[in-house]
């Protein structure tokens, strides 16, 4: 394929995080996209870091203790 | 948004505001009531952001009590000064930039520059672990992903040195802009880019050092 001078997959790897932050450049994007078209192991490791994404978020997601709300509305200044 | 439900607390207040108003002039009652009534809005407003700011909150400290410790002091100051909020700009970002001022300020952190070695491994490092571990041949990446348990992943990510840290709390789990957490964090947006992009990196070598070494969460 054209484009990418060095190993393609390297490079593919390189911008995997500007690719999934849309940080890219049209012709970066355009390169990255031809090439994942093409190749099934870059594909599987883009999808894949778009679910890990997903896991780290929801894992480390923790809901606040309902008494801590009420603690903060207490501290709301008192009216006149 | 809708206004906030504050009726009767707040027509208490404006009658109070009027009795004075008898005395002082019509104009100064009238900017105590609105005075009173903004605060309340904002206060109001605050509150409603408090789940999502805990959630930010509890993974920028290491325990549920520093998170909630810092959760009160973080409203306790947000209450006193929400004049120097400028109405229109991003109220839960403002409250993180108290929180993680707070934060630094009790000392839990130490500012220093961090360190920017280059890294070993590249963003597929983890796949590429997480795939030899696996029994099965060219496994789907949903396969994969199951070798990672959830425990190992808020350990692999207070593995993770804060100023990394920080930027993948503030990005991937609170969704804020870059140019929000440079705000947050009072540091260039540059600087927040690189930070994520390695602090992602990191996060995937602790992944795979935890995933590999305890065998993977579905056995």
């Amino acid at each position: 394929m054209s484009g990418f001078a060095v190993d393609p997959c390297d490079k593919c790897e390189e911008v995997l995080q500007p690719f999934l932050d849309r940080e890219l450049n049209e012709e970066e994007r355009a390169l990255a996209e031809e090439h994942l078209s093409l190749c099934d192991y870059c594909r599987k490791r883009y999808r894949f870091e778009e679910e890990l994404r997903r896991f780290v978020r929801q894992a480390a997601t923790e809901e606040m203790p309902p008494e801590l709300k009420s603690k903060l509305a207490e501290l709301r200044t008192p009216l006149l | 948004m809708p206004g906030p439900a504050v009726p009767l607390e707040l027509e208490r207040s404006i009658a109070r505001v009027a009795v004075v108003g008898e005395t002082a002039p019509e104009t100064e009652a009238r900017r105590l009531a609105e005075d009173a009534r903004d605060r309340v809005r904002f206060e109001e407003e605050a509150l409603e952001l408090a789940d999502q700011v805990y959630r930010v909150a509890r993974r920028l400290v290491s325990s549920r009590e520093e998170a909630e410790d810092l959760m009160q002091e973080t409203y306790a100051r947000a209450f006193r000064s929400w004049k120097s909020f400028q109405p229109g700009t991003n109220l839960r970002a403002w409250l993180l930039r108290i929180l993680t001022n707070l934060n630094i300020d009790r000392g839990r952190r130490v500012q220093r520059a961090p360190d920017m070695q280059p890294l070993e491994e590249g963003d597929y490092f983890l796949y590429n672990k997480l795939e030899e571990s696996t029994q099965a041949p060219n496994p789907d990446e949903e396969r994969v992903i199951e070798r990672l348990s959830q425990d190992d992943a808020v350990t692999a990510l207070s593995a993770v040195p804060h100023d990394f840290r920080d930027v993948i709390v503030l990005v991937d789990l609170g969704d804020f802009s870059y140019n929000d957490a440079a705000q947050i964090l009072d540091i260039p947006v540059g600087t927040v880019m690189s930070r994520l992009h390695r602090g992602r990196r990191i996060l995937k070598r602790e992944l795979a050092e935890r995933a590999v070494s305890d065998g993977g969460a579905s056995e």
